[in-house]
């Protein structure tokens, strides 16, 4: 007990210092989560937007194969770009394994179906609402996209969010393509992995202080998220 | 943000009235839900739709505004074009769809899908909420609007459109006598402007109150179509006769 009371104090010393090294690995972290999501809500925006309003041939397959995405194993997604980006694997030209790049690949084929599933619900819940009006104004298909995104917008950022949650707890597909270079790739996520392995726990703690405080930031903004949306949406 | 619509802009509707509507059919699972409806609307009447549940009077008038093909006959208006045949109509429904933005977003996406220019927007706008009695209510969340005020709110979406003929499907059936009355008092001032109203209804008062000319509708036919001084004075069938008493034939 006096050993974790110890690493706490340690890890409050790291935090208080500003540890270069340790902010060094939280600013990674961030700068991938955030441009894998970022990325992530470019395809899966428009991707769910696609499926919940268009009717189109191999609709069904893409829907469910969004909707199993959510679920990929992390391990089995790094393992795959890891194959994708190695010396042999048919990108490995562009020398991008063990490289930050990486890392906000494997983390983007995560997130995508997560925000494109969320997203083509959201679309579809308000498409069942408004099909009729928009059908009465006239509007054709393809018109409504704008609408019906403009109008889902809280949720859809909701998605985005959950996305982000996703991206910056996940450790599997980053650490297998990332391989947790020190000062290269290292993460939160893959140093809290090796610092508990090492037994060196105020390094893991004051770096899962820092993780529990994104993820606690990402809970608190989606509420605030549903509050807004309610005084919108009635 | 309202989006950049494609536009339906079109030149000014000719006249779309008078609607001849010749043997109407839809169909579903083989089974008759219009069965060949024939009649004329003529131009700035009311015309209510009765019938008991079932009737087909929600699907008639989503026939006639478009919302449903019908498998066969054909909806004859004065003005062969579509396209501005559509501009004319507006609709409005039994439970308000109403967006999830602004009242004045929401009156902008419609007007904005009918090609009305931005400019002319605004002022549309207020003009439309001053007939229903939603003055100063542009920046309220549409969709936080009490029940009556949400109905109120699309009869005015309806009349910023301008539309010769609108059509209502059962209005006020999830309203209170006051909204109510409301929602009647709005219909006899756009009757007045000259729209040509097509309604159904389950309240036979307010059929009575607002009536110049009655469909009777009974499992998708159409059993009679009369002024409503004569409908309501005595029907000629034996289904409308029971409706009007309350006892439904089977």
């Amino acid at each position: 007990m006096s050993e974790i009371g110890d690493a706490a104090a340690t890890a409050f010393r790291l935090l208080l210092a500003a540890d270069p090294e340790l902010l060094a690995i939280v600013a990674l972290s961030l700068v991938v989560s955030l441009g894998a999501t970022a990325l992530a809500a470019l395809l899966g925006l428009p991707l769910g937007a696609l499926l919940a309003i268009a009717g189109f041939p191999g609709r069904g397959l893409l829907v469910l194969l969004v909707d199993t995405g959510m679920g990929l194993p992390p391990v089995v997604v790094g393992l795959l770009v890891y194959l994708l980006l190695s010396r042999a694997g048919p990108l490995g030209e562009f020398g991008l394994l063990f490289t930050p790049t990486a890392m906000v690949i494997a983390q983007t084929v995560l997130v995508t179906p997560i925000v494109a599933a969320l997203a083509r619900s959201a679309v579809a819940d308000l498409l069942e609402d408004y099909r009729e009006h928009l059908a009465s104004l006239g509007i054709r298909t393809l018109a409504t996209v704008p609408i019906l995104l403009w109008d889902a917008r809280y949720r859809l950022a909701a998605a985005c969010l959950a996305g982000f949650g996703r991206a910056a707890a996940e450790v599997g597909a980053i650490l297998i393509v990332g391989g947790n270079i020190r000062g290269h790739t290292r993460t939160m996520t893959t140093a809290i992995a090796l610092e508990t392995g090492k037994g060196a726990l105020a390094q893991a703690l004051a770096l899962r202080f820092v993780l529990l405080l994104v993820v606690l930031a990402v809970n608190l903004a989606v509420p605030g998220l549903a509050r807004a949306a309610r005084r919108i949406e009635g | 943000m309202i989006g950049r619509l494609a536009p339906v802009v079109g030149p000014e509707p000719g006249p779309l009235l008078p609607l001849r509507v010749e043997g109407l059919v839809v169909e579903a699972a083989g089974r008759r839900l219009l069965d060949g409806l024939s009649f004329t609307l003529e131009a700035h009447r009311c015309t209510v739709v009765l019938g008991p549940n079932g009737a087909g009077k929600s699907l008639l008038l989503r026939v006639l505004h478009g919302l449903v093909a019908p498998d066969r006959g054909r909806l004859r208006r004065a003005d062969p074009d579509p396209l501005r045949r559509r501009l004319a109509q507006a609709f409005v429904f039994q439970k308000p769809v109403l967006l999830r933005r602004s009242v004045r977003g929401d009156l902008a996406v419609a007007l904005a899908a009918r090609g009305v220019p931005r400019r002319e927007r605004r002022a549309r706008i207020t003009e439309a909420l001053a007939l229903v009695g939603l003055e100063g209510f542009e920046r309220r969340a549409a969709r936080t609007l009490s029940g009556g005020e949400q109905q109120h709110l699309a009869l005015a979406r309806a009349w910023a459109l301008r539309p010769q003929l609108l059509l209502l499907d059962e209005p006020t059936a999830s309203l209170d006598p006051a909204a109510t009355r409301r929602v009647e008092a709005i219909l006899a001032d756009l009757r007045a402007r000259g729209v040509t109203i097509v309604m159904s209804t389950h309240d036979l008062g307010q059929a009575r109150r607002l009536a110049q000319d009655v469909l009777f509708l009974w499992g998708g036919r159409l059993v009679e179509a009369a002024p409503a001084s004569r409908f309501f004075a005595g029907p000629e069938g034996r289904e409308a006769r029971a409706f009007l008493a309350g006892e439904l034939p089977d």
